[in-house]
């Protein structure tokens, strides 16, 4: 019991910490130290950015974390999951197409239909378009380069439960690494996506323009990250765990966690 | 008896890697090829015991459910002896 104190105030410091050094534009509601909540990194064999996710969710948005093997089935007690980026088996047939097999995703689904949090990133991205709890698909880059840099989003739906911590128009610094973002629909979805609000990032250049030039990888409507019709489901391409310390080139990636620790809050109330 | 997938980009859904195929194949002097697709082509063992009607459905079912992605990918099968 010392211990689970121990780790308490830790917690605590930490939350403290991260808020300390993020941006205090929004005075939305901040969480509360004795609002724990619970978050999972599913791990599939050649995920590889999971231990990144790992380190932001305990250090930074200092919440208790743990890894969920992706042949564990039973999802009770978390409240948001992370599915992180890397290359979940290789990469082989599609990107994303061999996870959405894995045992784990039938309770990723469930889990997703009660409301709960489910955040993708990268090949996380690709892996819930591959099980349909996102629409749409992430094909080779239209450059054909693995392209791996810094690159600007512009927020497009400020009232999301990742983006409630910035506002719409807002332009974030986030790297990127792959070489199948390019985001592909038919025109009926790309219509849905617009009238419901569920494109949340777009890529742009530093004033906020959305050109072809600052669209990295082909992605219709230069999509970055969408969610879907309920909001609590959020794929990205770009790696917001990658950038939530200055030493790594930007810390833009803290609000996007800190805008969904203050949704779980708010859903738990 | 054997049943032969082949998947490939909807028609409507660009192919950056066919695009650098064509590229290099008119690199190699060939002016007059108009354009250039890439696709997956897989071969699936079935029991000689299956009736064909029963390996297309099979193959029909892997194809639509792992082998291709109907947002991106079209598919046919053709079963073989």
């Amino acid at each position: 019991m010392v211990f689970g104190f121990r780790s308490l105030v830790f917690e605590c410091k930490s939350k403290l910490y991260f808020h300390s050094l993020s941006k205090t534009k929004n005075q939305g509601p901040k969480t509360k130290c004795e609002a724990f909540m619970k978050f999972g990194v599913v791990v599939f064999p050649g995920s590889n950015c999971d231990h990144d996710a790992y380190h932001v969710v305990s250090k930074h948005v200092g919440q208790p974390v743990d890894f969920i093997w992706h042949k564990q089935t039973d999802l009770s007690g978390y409240d948001a999951l992370i599915v992180p980026g890397g290359f979940s088996y290789g990469d082989y047939l599609r990107a994303g197409a061999l996870a959405k097999f894995s045992p784990v995703m039938k309770a990723v689904k469930d889990f997703a239909a009660s409301g709960k949090f489910v955040f993708g990133v990268c090949n996380g991205f690709q892996i819930l378009c591959e099980a349909g709890l996102l629409p749409g698909a992430l094909i080779r880059n239209s450059g054909l380069h693995f392209v791996c840099r810094h690159i600007n989003i512009r927020v497009e739906n400020e009232n999301s439960p990742y983006t409630s911590e910035l506002e719409k128009g807002e332009v974030l610094s986030i790297p990127i690494a792959h070489a199948e973002g390019n985001y592909v629909c038919d025109d009926q979805t790309l219509a849905e996506l617009e009238n419901n609000n569920q494109i949340i990032f777009r890529y742009c250049d530093e004033t906020g323009e959305t050109t072809d030039e600052a669209n990295p990888n082909g992605s219709r409507s230069n999509i970055a990250g969408i969610c879907n019709k309920e909001g609590n489901v959020l794929g990205m391409m770009p790696h917001p765990e990658r950038a939530c310390e200055e030493l790594l080139g930007s810390n833009d990636g803290r609000d996007i966690f800190r805008s969904l620790t203050n949704a779980i809050s708010i859903s738990e109330k | 008896m054997k049943a032969k997938v082949y998947v490939t980009l909807k028609p409507s859904v660009l192919d950056p890697q066919g695009k650098a195929i064509h590229h290099s194949v008119e690199l190699l002097g060939f002016e007059q090829i108009k354009d250039v697709r890439q696709g997956k082509y897989f071969e699936i063992a079935l029991d000689s015991a299956v009736s064909e009607t029963d390996a297309k459905e099979t193959a029909e079912k892997i194809a639509k459910n792992i082998l291709a992605n109907p947002v991106i990918e079209d598919y046919k099968v053709e079963i073989v002896q």
